[in-house]
């Protein structure tokens, strides 16, 4: 039996598909959103040292990991669209960018309000946190370009140079940072010492892992269904023009 | 005529060119340094101006103000080429365009980066940097510089013709820059801290040397696509 991967490369049989998958991703993450966060903010014993405030980091720690493997996701449809020259594979890649600075910036945020009752401040130029403000930077970039140019498929291909460019950067801006923060060992603040995790904060952390992740290829299946109905508008099998 | 006979000749011929240009019009390159100097001047205008401190600051500030000057000088790369015909010229020429557009990071380099490097002491001075400082800061700077020129060019070619211009042009480079940035201004914190500077230095090598075999190709393909 052989598959035709090409078949749904085409917007026209892609839109439908993207249509049908949606509300089941966004629908399967909202449960599980619900028994990840009853697990963690219910059922979860409180924390011996940290108390109540270590309970973000089910929302955080998934966070944190989406907004990285976002990139990488972007970077590969990004070489696809410049490869194969799909047009679905870049406007897959400016559905990502969006989510994933989101996740970035959904990271930076509790971590800051995880930090200032844990360790007495919003922010500390952690090795970490630093290369995801970093990473938040790269996506901004990312759709900055895309805003400033007129050309849709110019865009798709500068955007999806950018990213490879990026994506090849960010190892080495993670061991860049993470080398300047063991040259200033100053600071009072360690995170190197993962605490033991109780089985069911790990299961939490799990559920509420897959929720995020169901979550964002719902909303990014949402939101390149927008894009190819405003890309391809006025295209025969499309039907009426949305746009005037 | 095979293309690997071409590289060496397209890659002197685009510097050249690049280098003349540049020489006929200095005005621009004195206005570069001066805002190399300006941005130098401003920092310890907004502290107590006392030597430990500005001796602690100094790289940095003055690898900040490398990152902003080599910024500031990014979109004379390509912009003019672009403007008048002679890039898209360039492109269907049978010359390779990775050896033209390598040609001219090296220019922009050279007028560029390499006096930055040449005027970097004179200000560690006011930054009352030790000689040794100041040796470290000048070979980090020369190893790292010509990494700005070379990433810089990507970022060029990828905003041709771009609403946004400077600004987002900075937002697409600056953080490709912070590598550069960290193991240059941390070469000067490690003597200072009693270490040795060599492995910011093999550091920054490694990524010159990297720099220059990847980024001719994505700065050539950046300029294909401006041209579409």
């Amino acid at each position: 039996m052989s598959i035709n991967w090409f078949k749904y490369a085409s917007p026209a049989s892609f839109l439908p598909l993207a249509g049908r998958l949606a509300p089941w991703f966004l629908g399967a993450g909202a449960v599980l959103a619900a028994i990840g966060l009853y697990l963690g903010l219910v059922v979860a014993p409180t924390d011996a040292q940290q108390g109540d405030a270590y309970r973000i980091i089910f929302i955080h720690v998934p966070a944190a990991w989406m907004a990285m493997f976002i990139y990488v996701v972007m970077a590969g449809w990004s070489a696809l669209a410049l490869g194969y020259n799909t047009r679905l594979s870049a406007m897959m890649a400016q559905a990502l960018a969006p989510t994933g600075a989101a996740m970035a910036f959904l990271a930076l945020w509790t971590g800051a309000f995880w930090g200032r009752p844990t360790w007495g401040t919003y922010w500390a130029w952690d090795a970490r946190m630093t290369s995801t403000l970093i990473l938040l930077f790269l996506y901004l970039g990312v759709m900055a370009l895309r805003a400033s140019l007129d050309d849709a498929r110019r865009a798709d291909r500068a955007c999806a140079l950018l990213a490879l460019v990026g994506v090849v950067n960010v190892p080495i801006i993670y061991f860049s940072v993470n080398w300047w923060n063991t040259l200033h060992q100053g600071s009072s603040i360690s995170l190197t010492a993962a605490p033991k995790m109780a089985m069911l904060m790990l299961a939490a952390m799990l559920v509420m892992t897959f929720a995020v992740w169901f979550y964002c290829i719902g909303v990014v299946l949402w939101r390149v269904q927008a894009i190819i109905v405003e890309r391809e508008d006025g295209a025969a099998w499309l039907g009426k023009p949305v746009q005037a | 005529m095979t293309d690997t006979h071409a590289v060496l000749p397209a890659f002197a011929w685009a510097l050249a060119r690049d280098l003349h240009i540049a020489l006929r019009s200095r005005g621009e390159l004195g206005v570069q340094l001066a805002f190399y100097a300006l941005v130098a001047t401003l920092f310890p205008l907004t502290l107590p101006p006392e030597p430990a401190l500005l001796n602690t600051l100094g790289p940095g500030v003055l690898w900040v103000a490398a990152l902003l000057s080599s910024l500031l000088a990014l979109p004379r790369l390509f912009a003019a080429d672009f403007a008048d015909g002679t890039l898209a010229a360039m492109a269907l020429s049978p010359r390779p365009l990775a050896a033209l557009v390598s040609g001219k990071m090296a220019a922009h380099w050279l007028t560029t980066g390499l006096p930055v490097v040449v005027l970097a002491p004179l200000i560690a001075l006011a930054y009352h940097a030790s000689a040794a400082d100041i040796g470290v800061l000048v070979v980090g700077l020369a190893l790292g510089t010509p990494i700005l020129s070379m990433l810089g060019a990507i970022g060029a070619a990828l905003t041709l013709g771009a609403r946004g211009g400077g600004s987002l042009l900075a937002l697409l480079v600056l953080p490709l820059y912070v590598p550069v940035l960290i193991f240059g201004a941390g070469a000067v914190d490690a003597i200072h801290a009693g270490l040795s500077a060599s492995p910011h230095f093999s550091l920054l090598g490694a990524g010159m040397l990297l720099a220059a075999v990847a980024t001719p190709f994505a700065a050539a393909a950046a300029v294909r696509i401006a041209l579409d």
